[in-house]
């Protein structure tokens, strides 16, 4: 049995005018163990709702989601949440927003003892010298950075991102997703992640989740990340498979990710896996697999 | 930040209104010299001089009152007069008992109706109608009850301080960001370190924001009080000086409502900026 598996996963909320709107049904995927996984797909097309019920913070309306042999049925110490807009308490410094995270989760522990665990998250996203600065007198890319720091210092068994680059500029974007790359290389870390950057998806994943558009959305395609792991933003695009990935993903945004409402294609029971990166017939609709000027998906 | 010479301005051109105010009040009060009559005359006899003054104190004398209250602020000559210290002292710890009652009673409630929708709905009615009542009405009620006059007292100020804690505080914890709870949700914090670690410190600003104004009220309120029970207080202060017709200590009493309203003011106004945070 995967890590996470997700089954049938469906949610409804009540309609403005009665009734009830289906977000998503039929969601179905799995996840292993250490495995980076994002989900793409336009935007209100339900990326955050299934993310808000794998941190147990939202409950489905039908259907399940299984972690480590237990079903997901309420928040917990074992899924760290990075969420959208960073959510640091104002209140409270660098350090001790992380040292309240650390506080929850291991209670008895000496104030020394938290204090030095801190410090190693703090390092670890580069953010030494500011631990007694409060939220406020950070850029935006350093306050993500501390939601990080904070979503790994509990140590959890999956961490959950919810477009946790979306509001920062191109730069620092890139310099915080190599750090990622870098610390969950070295922790294993298994992580779920919504984005709509196409080509932060192929730098972090090693599969890539496609979300038809919204309501009635369902996953309808599972893309397998073939390019090596060891990438980097700088040469990821000398690869070839990287341009036959990204006319993929950028085709599904564009064209298909609609074509499932409108009943031009049908939807699966199960998502398809594909690997166009490797396989040519994945990619068949796209014959010319020229390089791309940098695209994302409109949010 | 203002400038140093904008700060430097307008502290002159206070002290240029003070001194206009002391001088219309000066002239305005200025004895009146009369013609040289009869009346002069008996003045003389009875040693008073050819002034005769309206009654109006004037500034000067106003300043030996001041000189003369500060030199010897805590005398007790008995009931009908005791040092302006003493006075204020009775004042201020009725204010604060009856402040920090209101707390006592606030913050827990506030705290309760700001989570609970249920809690909210059921006790609105009962603010919302509670809430307009001059404190000062209560007065009968709580003397009937209670009976004493300086319990009562401390009642009023209690009734008077309570709704604006009340009502801030239930805002405050109500509108505490999602996000921040889902935090604690997802660190699966106890309810009680959410309550102090979480709820409290979001909402401290609106919260300190209401005690602020429950200060202020508090403080109109508790000289009207105690000009209606009497015996202690500045505020029975300023009654039986108006029945002894001294109306220098009557302004004197004046001026130190002011500037003690104002230094409540300046004390709170210095906690609600230490648990202000920038977002
Ligand atoms: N609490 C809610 N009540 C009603 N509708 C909601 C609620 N939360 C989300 N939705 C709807 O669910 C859909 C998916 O929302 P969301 O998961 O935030 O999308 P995404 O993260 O993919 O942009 C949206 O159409 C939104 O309007
Ligand atoms: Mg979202």
């Amino acid at each position: 049995m995967p890590f996470l598996q997700v089954q049938d996963l469906k949610r409804t909320f009540p309609a403005a005018g009665g009734g009830t709107t289906t977000v998503f049904e039929g969601v179905n995927f799995s996840i292993e163990r250490g495995e980076f996984v994002c989900i793409i797909g336009h935007s209100g097309c339900g990326k955050t709702t299934i993310l808000n019920v794998l941190a147990g913070l939202d409950t489905a309306s039908g259907g399940l989601a299984i972690m480590d042999e237990h079903e997901i049925g309420g928040p917990s110490l074992e899924r760290g949440v990075v969420f959208q807009g960073h959510a640091l308490m104002p209140w409270l410094s660098v350090a001790s927003n992380i040292a309240f995270a650390v506080r929850s989760r291991w209670p008895d522990w000496p104030r020394s003892k938290v204090r030095q665990h801190c410090q190693q998250f703090i390092d670890m996203v580069g953010l030494s010298g500011a631990e007694d600065k409060k939220p406020a007198a950070l850029s935006g890319g350093m306050k993500q950075r501390v939601g990080i720091a904070r979503a790994f210092a509990i140590q959890p068994k999956m961490l959950l991102l919810d477009e946790p680059f979306g509001a920062l500029d191109a730069l620092t974007r890139g310099t915080i997703q190599d750090e990622l790359v870098r610390v969950v290389q070295a922790t294993h870390q298994t992580v779920f992640m919504i984005t709509h950057d196409v080509d932060e998806a192929i730098l972090l994943a090693d599969k890539i989740l496609l979300m038809s558009n919204g309501p009635n959305a369902v996953i309808a395609e599972i893309v397998e990340n073939t390019l090596p792991r060891a990438r980097t933003r700088h040469d990821m695009h000398h690869d070839p498979q990287f341009y036959r990935i990204r006319n993929h993903l950028v085709d599904f945004l564009v064209t298909r990710s609609k074509q499932f409402q409108t009943g031009e294609l049908e939807r699966p029971a199960e998502p398809l896996t594909v690997r166009p990166g490797v396989d040519a017939e994945a990619h068949r609709s796209i014959p010319d697999a020229a390089p791309a000027p940098r695209a994302a998906a409109n949010h | 930040m203002t400038p140093r010479r904008e700060i430097f301005a307008a502290a002159l051109l206070s002290i240029a209104f003070l001194l206009l105010i002391l001088g219309i009040w000066h002239v305005a009060t200025l004895p009146k010299v009369e013609a040289a009559g009869a009346a002069d005359e008996y003045a003389k006899l009875m040693g008073k001089g050819a002034k005769k003054s309206d009654g109006f104190p004037a500034p000067s004398q106003l300043a030996s009152a001041i000189a003369k209250h500060i030199a010897d602020p805590f005398y007790d000559k008995g009931p009908n007069d005791k040092g302006i210290g003493i006075q204020l002292a009775h004042s201020l710890s009725r204010v604060g008992l009856g402040f920090l009652l209101a707390i006592i009673v606030a913050v827990p409630l506030g705290f309760l109706i700001g989570m609970s929708p249920l809690f909210r709905r059921a006790l609105d009615p009962f603010i919302q109608v509670l809430k307009p009542i001059s404190p000062l009405a209560w007065m009968p009620i709580a003397l009937y009850t209670i009976k004493d006059s300086s319990i009562s007292g401390i009642f009023v100020i209690f009734i008077c301080s309570v709704w604006p804690m009340l009502i801030n505080t239930a805002y405050g914890v109500a509108s505490v960001r999602r996000e921040w709870l889902n935090v604690a949700r997802t660190l699966e914090v106890t309810p009680l370190r959410k309550a102090f670690l979480v709820i409290l410190p979001a909402a401290a600003p609106t919260i300190l924001t209401g005690m602020r104004i429950s200060m202020g009220i508090a403080w109109l309120v508790i000289v009207a009080a105690e000009m209606l029970v009497g015996g202690t207080g500045i505020g029975y202060f300023v009654w039986n000086e108006w029945n002894n017709l001294n109306l220098t200590n009557v302004i004197f009493a004046i001026l130190v409502i002011g500037i003690v309203g104002m230094a409540l003011d300046l004390i709170i106004g210095r906690l609600q900026r230490l648990v202000t945070y920038a977002e």
